[in-house]
């Protein structure tokens, strides 16, 4: 006879063995997106059409800047759980693990590739800028 | 009592013979539209990148985002935000435990799929 309590027997032997903590987190970065994905909505879309100085001068400006590189940050750690939870679904074994590895560096490359763009878009109009004076 | 007899039961709940329902097409949509934002993420990311090298990489991916293809790509993307947005928003409140029976959990299905293009046909008037 194992003396285990019936909350003891079932600990850890959820689908997911972490618990909520997953869906936890998609329910706080949908809060954050929530905010976010408007407004940056309204200023991507002016930029988008718009000539490469226009653009460049739109995403040196820091609210422009901040607002993307948050809204892809917490987009793409949203995507990467989210698809995980879709493999999860529908993969099993190697193939799973296969998938949700090229997930998460698929958004974590989107991520790096966004910093770094908002990054040198930022110089560019600070030499632009200084240029001008 | 050993041979109980064996009654044909339908496998339930299978695609091939789950009647499509408002609240289950919606939800599998949610699904859909949050995975496949990935394809106008990228692209919108090819582009603030080429916007930051050089003028030559920049016509080539402005041009790709502003042809047909990027036409195509961002408004459906749109779309898909706005339907992920609300069909999120639906999320938070079944998760406060609320909005489960049935009329309610209809509307709030209604008001993702005729809301997401309200917001969209709004968004693309305003931007």
């Amino acid at each position: 006879m194992r003396y285990l309590t019936a909350r003891k027997r079932a600990e850890g032997k959820g689908a997911s063995h972490t618990g909520t903590e997953h869906h936890w987190y998609m329910t706080a970065s949908a809060v954050g997106l929530a905010f976010l994905v408007p407004v940056f909505l309204f200023v991507f879309g002016r930029a988008l059409g718009q000539s490469q100085e226009a653009v460049i001068e739109t995403f040196s400006h820091p609210f422009p800047a901040i607002l993307t590189a948050l809204t892809v940050l917490i987009g793409m750690r949203h995507f990467a759980k989210g698809a995980q939870m879709m493999i999860e679904d529908y993969a099993r074994g190697t193939m799973r693990k296969g998938l949700v590895i090229l997930a998460i560096s698929i958004s974590y490359a989107v991520t790096a590739v966004a910093f770094y763009a908002l990054a040198k878009m930022t110089i560019i109009g600070f030499i632009l800028g200084a240029m001008a004076h | 009592m050993a041979e109980a007899k064996r009654v044909e039961r339908p496998l339930s709940p299978h695609l091939q013979i789950y009647r499509p329902q408002l609240t289950s097409v919606t939800s599998i949509l949610t699904r859909i539209t949050g995975n496949a934002l990935i394809v106008g993420v990228i692209l919108a990311v090819w582009w603030l990148l080429a916007a930051a090298t050089s003028p030559a990489y920049f016509e080539t991916a402005n041009a790709v985002a502003t042809s047909w293809f990027g036409d195509l790509v961002f408004t459906g993307s749109l779309w898909a935000v706005w339907y992920h947005y609300l069909a999120g928003l639906r999320h938070l409140i079944w998760d406060s435990g609320k909005g489960f029976d049935l009329p309610t959990a209809e509307k709030l299905g209604w008001a993702c799929v005729i809301g997401s293009v309200v917001l969209t046909v709004i968004t693309i008037v305003l931007v």
